[in-house]
């Protein structure tokens, strides 16, 4: 015990949330259907300890442990994600009981799989080595494959599931290869081995780039990245509501932390190179999620272009840390990326709350249409659509305007203003197809011949979700002091 | 004389309270809280006309409050020459626009309201900011607001007109965003227009950022061939939309030339004079040619604002005392006589529901009150002396005649042909001779209807004949920012942050090469 007692202390949140996950999916068949909710209970209280521990683990700036040999990190930048990880987490499993009561799937074990995609997340964040990280991401996939595929009666819900696996499965063969290559190398697969490797071989050498694209690839899937993201639309369209969200922010942004630390610790040594890879990536991320979600009629689907649209922006953010030079050395682009992401689950996760619970008879609505009118029969509920809308679109005063401020600032501080100006021609875009959805709330009568209008179900969890998400929207548009500093502090343990 | 009573602020939150109290209105009540909310802000500005010091160039009524730590923006407001009458004339509109919209709007009133006083908060907080990124939030917090206030209660067109307005507005305004963060790298890391007005910049560099502002400022004017938006718009808006849309918004993109583009990128101003004088000469004529042309009222001033808004480019760009003060002054003109004549086209559409010419013909029997008005609002369109816009429109000839003599002339032809629509407009709708089954029993105005027209008749006239008070305020503001134009040249072309590389200034000897061909 004594031995590895700091090393397990170090992992304790981790160890809580798998614990709990066990507990949930051991205690499911023991609890009777009217009584799932004391499982999403159970699950939130874990959260709230985890919250606790970590904030407690690290209250110092800048402190760094290294726990198992450095196979992985608890450092303030991890600290950063798991918090947002954990409060996620927490709001889709609020948004997830009404909305899996209303769809008929409320599976106990549902809390349990969203549990352990959790504890892959914390693993991804803290991970300070190739394997530990491919670890959890392969438990986050895992987890999420079944999550996708939980609504057996939906034959869309099934073939989501099968589809994200096989190209999952894919993607994760493509990082593993990647790894496998720099493990040739360095000898290694601990990023401080790699960054040293990469320094004696120089960035020339070919192994080294090729293995750095194939983890490009490998992660490029992940953040849904063109020319990566063919998954996404149909996954997104097909899982239920809830899940889908949860992948929209929280396995977005676990993957963003992890790529981060990859690429700057580990390959911090071409950053020439990957900066010039990845500003492709982002530009053809960002205009082909805008220009095709245009024509999406499935909000659902709608949203899914709209996020691969925004892993573009935040790839901006991670070009600007690449070319970033002088004082600032690329915190600006690394912090602006954990500003832009913080905000982005907000209005993504208020928007999908929204979406799940409008109903048609006993059926999401889903599409676009569905919300016609709603302005006048829930003027309440059209006017958080509205807010969590005008935010994607980055409109002032809203969240969203905000992360992308950041953003592009770091891109205009790195020389990339054309950069920059390509991509605000690209948000206009993009305020075309949100707008959209304004427009029919607001402006367009709703067919009299439908016997049944859409309208919003509430109930008191919703509404939480909502508040917190509205909140975060306003909030943060109004005054981002808090997360500014709190990001840029985070990213001070970088190297 | 600065008062650390905070005015402005003032300004900005009574319409903002008006418009979260509307959340707990009723249809019946909310525009008689939006009357108040809108009275209530025009008592807190009228006074700062007479508080306003004239004789002082530094700005008024100033706050300073840190807002964003980093980078460092600040909630900083002012008040000078410039800003003063576009703040009152927004307070002194607003009103009239909720009288207009009294029984014009009868669906959802509580959002209609509520959108109005946004609207306001907003417009005013464009001209009181002195911090270029609260500056920009206050611009682009007008979109969603005037979006619904054309998409929701507009014309049978609207969403169209409503989708272009957005598009158009957000693609000029992002471009000016990415202006403003490269001025804070290269104007000492901060967003203080006063700081970055005082700043010099590479010659290159301040001809991408006046293209970027002017992309920004030229759609909102809107600049010929930046202007196709605004017939859609005024066409579709409702009546308190359409005064809000020419009063206003148009000014600001004038506002935003006079405030950024002359001061802080002085050389670039220089060189693209030609273009602007140009772009604003065939705007004038061009505007002035398509409101011939039109049967739609509405889209006549629409056409005519076009025209009228090139006067006061027109003026900006000449670069000197005359015109610039020409161009403020015909900046409130404008507001004060398209405001009524909208106002006027409201009024009688509520009447016979159409804004064609065809249908509102000879009012002058059935409507003599509203008929005197409306002359009254034609004739200082169209720059009779002894009213408001010839004031304006004079300066500013005077102001272009020292700059170009063709340009003066060709200029002139706009007022030319402003009298002529305008006259024809006037025989036609009302001396004309009415079909008989047309026009059967018209009210004249009633007394909401003449609280909204009269106070704008009287402002033409006291302007008109009295414009010193107006001209005296902005005089040393004006000088300021004629003095801040003719400063220190061009700064050396070494950026001064090191952040700024390579992609900014590569196309610098391409630049000046256009420069030397404009010359």
């Amino acid at each position: 015990m004594s031995l590895y007692g700091a090393d397990l202390l170090a992992l304790l949140p981790e160890l809580i949330v798998v614990f709990a996950a066990c507990l949930v999916i051991v205690l499911d068949p023991i609890t009777p259907a009217s009584r799932r909710d004391l499982l999403a209970w159970l699950s939130i209280g874990s959260l709230a300890l985890c919250i606790g521990l970590t904030g407690w683990q690290i209250n110092e700036l800048n402190v760094r442990v290294s726990a198992f040999s450095d196979l992985v990190v608890v450092d303030a930048y991890a600290r950063f994600w798991k918090i947002l990880l954990y409060g996620v987490t927490a709001l889709t499993i609020f948004m997830s009981l009404p909305y899996l009561k209303a769809e008929r799937v409320h599976l106990g074990e549902y809390y349990g799989f969203i549990l352990l995609a959790l504890s892959g997340m914390m693993v991804m964040v803290s991970g300070a080595d190739l394997l530990t990280i491919y670890l959890g991401t392969e438990l986050m996939s895992l987890s999420l494959y079944i999550m996708t595929g939980l609504n057996r009666a939906k034959p869309r819900s099934l073939e989501a599931a099968a589809k994200y696996f096989v190209l999952g499965a894919f993607s994760s063969g493509i990082l593993l290869y990647g790894i496998s290559l720099l493990y040739g190398m360095a000898g290694s697969t601990k990023l401080a081995s790699i960054a040293g490797a990469i320094g004696t071989r120089g960035a020339d050498d070919p192994l080294v780039l090729i293995a750095t694209i194939l983890i490009a690839v490998g992660f490029s899937f992940k953040l849904a990245a063109v020319p990566f993201h063919m998954w996404t639309p149909d996954v997104y369209q097909g899982a239920p509501t809830s899940v889908t969200a949860f992948m929209a922010v929280a396995s977005k942004a676990a993957s963003f932390a992890a790529f981060m630390r990859v690429f700057v610790e580990g390959l911090g040594g071409l950053k020439a190179d990957w900066s010039v890879l990845f500003l492709v990536i982002a530009v053809i991320t960002l205009v082909l999620g805008n220009v095709v979600a245009i024509v999406q009629t499935n909000i659902k689907r709608m949203l899914a272009y709209s996020s691969i649209a925004h892993a573009g922006y935040a790839l901006i953010g991670f070009v600007a840390a690449g070319l970033g030079v002088g004082a600032s050395g690329g915190t600006p682009g690394l912090a602006s990326i954990m500003i832009y992401l913080t905000l982005y689950s907000f209005m993504t996760l208020g928007a999908f709350a929204l979406i799940g619970m409008l109903r048609k008879g006993g059926v999401e609505g889903e599409e676009i249409e569905d919300f016609t009118g709603l302005a006048k029969r829930q003027p309440l509920a059209a006017f958080l659509m509205l807010l969590f809308m005008a935010s994607l679109a980055g409109i002032p005063p809203t969240a969203g305007f905000i992360g992308k401020f950041y953003v592009f600032m770091a891109a205009v501080e790195a020389g990339l203003a054309w950069l920059a100006a390509i991509a605000l021609i690209f948000a206009a875009v993009s305020a075309y197809y949100y707008m959209r959805v304004v427009m029919v709330m607001y402006m367009r009568e709703p067919d009299p011949s439908s016997v049944e209008q859409p309208r919003l179900v509430a109930s008191p969890a919703l509404s939480f979700v909502l508040a917190c998400a509205v909140a975060g929207v306003i909030l943060f548009g109004l005054y981002p002091n808090p997360l500014v500093s709190f990001a840029l502090q985070s990213v001070l343990t970088f190297k | 004389m600065t008062s650390s009573f905070p005015w402005l602020s003032l300004l900005l939150v009574l319409p903002l309270a008006g418009a979260i109290a509307m959340y707990f209105a009723t249809e019946a009540t909310a525009k008689w809280i939006a009357l108040a909310a809108t009275l209530a802000d025009l008592f807190v500005a009228l006074p700062l006309w007479w508080l306003f010091d004239p004789q002082a160039s530094q700005m008024q009524f100033t706050e300073h409050v840190a807002w964003i730590t980093v980078p460092p923006i600040y909630y900083s407001l002012g008040l000078d020459g410039i800003s003063l009458p576009l703040v009152l004339m927004t307070a002194g509109i607003m009103p009239l626009c909720v009288l207009a919209s009294w029984n014009a709007i009868t669906t959802r009133v509580r959002g209609f309201m509520a959108m109005l006083l946004v609207m306001e908060t907003a417009m005013v907080g464009v001209f009181v900011a002195l911090d270029f990124v609260l500056f920009y939030v206050f611009w682009e917090a007008m979109l969603i607001p005037m979006y619904l206030l054309i998409g929701v209660w507009g014309g049978a067109n609207r969403l169209y007109a409503a989708i272009k307005f957005f598009l158009y507005t957000l693609v000029g305004s992002l471009l000016l965003l990415v202006a403003i963060f490269v001025l804070y790298f290269y104007g000492g890391h901060t967003f203080d227009i006063l700081a970055l007005s005082q700043g010099t910049y590479p010659a290159s560099l301040q001809m991408w950022l006046f293209l970027a502002f002017f992309a920004a400022f030229a759609v909102k004017v809107p600049m010929f061939p930046f202007h196709t938006w605004l017939p859609d718009a005024h066409v579709e808006a409702p009546t308190a939309g359409s005064v809000i849309l020419a009063s206003i918004l148009l000014k600001m993109g004038t506002y935003g030339f006079l405030r950024f583009s002359l001061p802080m990128l002085p050389d670039a101003s220089r060189i693209f004079t030609p273009m602007m004088v140009v772009l604003s000469i065939i705007a004038i004529i061009y505007g002035a040619y398509m409101a011939l042309a039109q049967v739609d009222l509405k889209k006549l001033i629409a056409y005519s604002s076009v025209s009228h808004m090139g006067f006061v480019t027109l003026g900006l760009f000449v670069m000197n005392q005359q015109g610039i003060e020409g161009a403020v002054l015909q900046m409130v003109n404008h507001g004060i006589t398209t405001g009524g004549l909208f106002l006027c086209v409201g009024i009688i559409y509520e009447r016979t529901h159409s804004r064609l010419i065809a249908d509102n013909v000879g009012l002058a029997s059935p409507m003599p009150q509203y008929a005197v008005l409306l002359v009254i609002f034609a004739l200082s369109s169209l720059g009779l002396p002894g009213t408001n816009s010839f004031v304006g429109e004079f300066l500013v000839l005077v102001g272009t005649f020292l700059w170009s003599k063709v340009a003066t002339a060709l200029a002139s032809l706009g007022i030319i042909l402003a009298a002529t629509y305008l006259l024809w407009m006037i025989q036609r709708v009302v001396f004309g001779v009415p079909s008989p089954h047309h026009l059967p029993k018209l009210k004249d105005l009633n007394r909401r209807e003449l609280a909204t027209l009269v106070p704008l008749a009287l402002l033409v006239f006291l302007i008109g004949i009295f414009p010193n008070p107006l001209v005296s305020r902005m005089h040393q503001s004006v000088t300021n920012t004629i003095a801040s134009m003719s400063r220190a040249k061009v700064a050396p072309t070494a950026p001064p942050s090191a952040g700024l590389t390579g992609p900014l200034l590569a196309v610098g000897g391409e630049q000046l090469k256009i420069q030397g061909a404009l010359r």
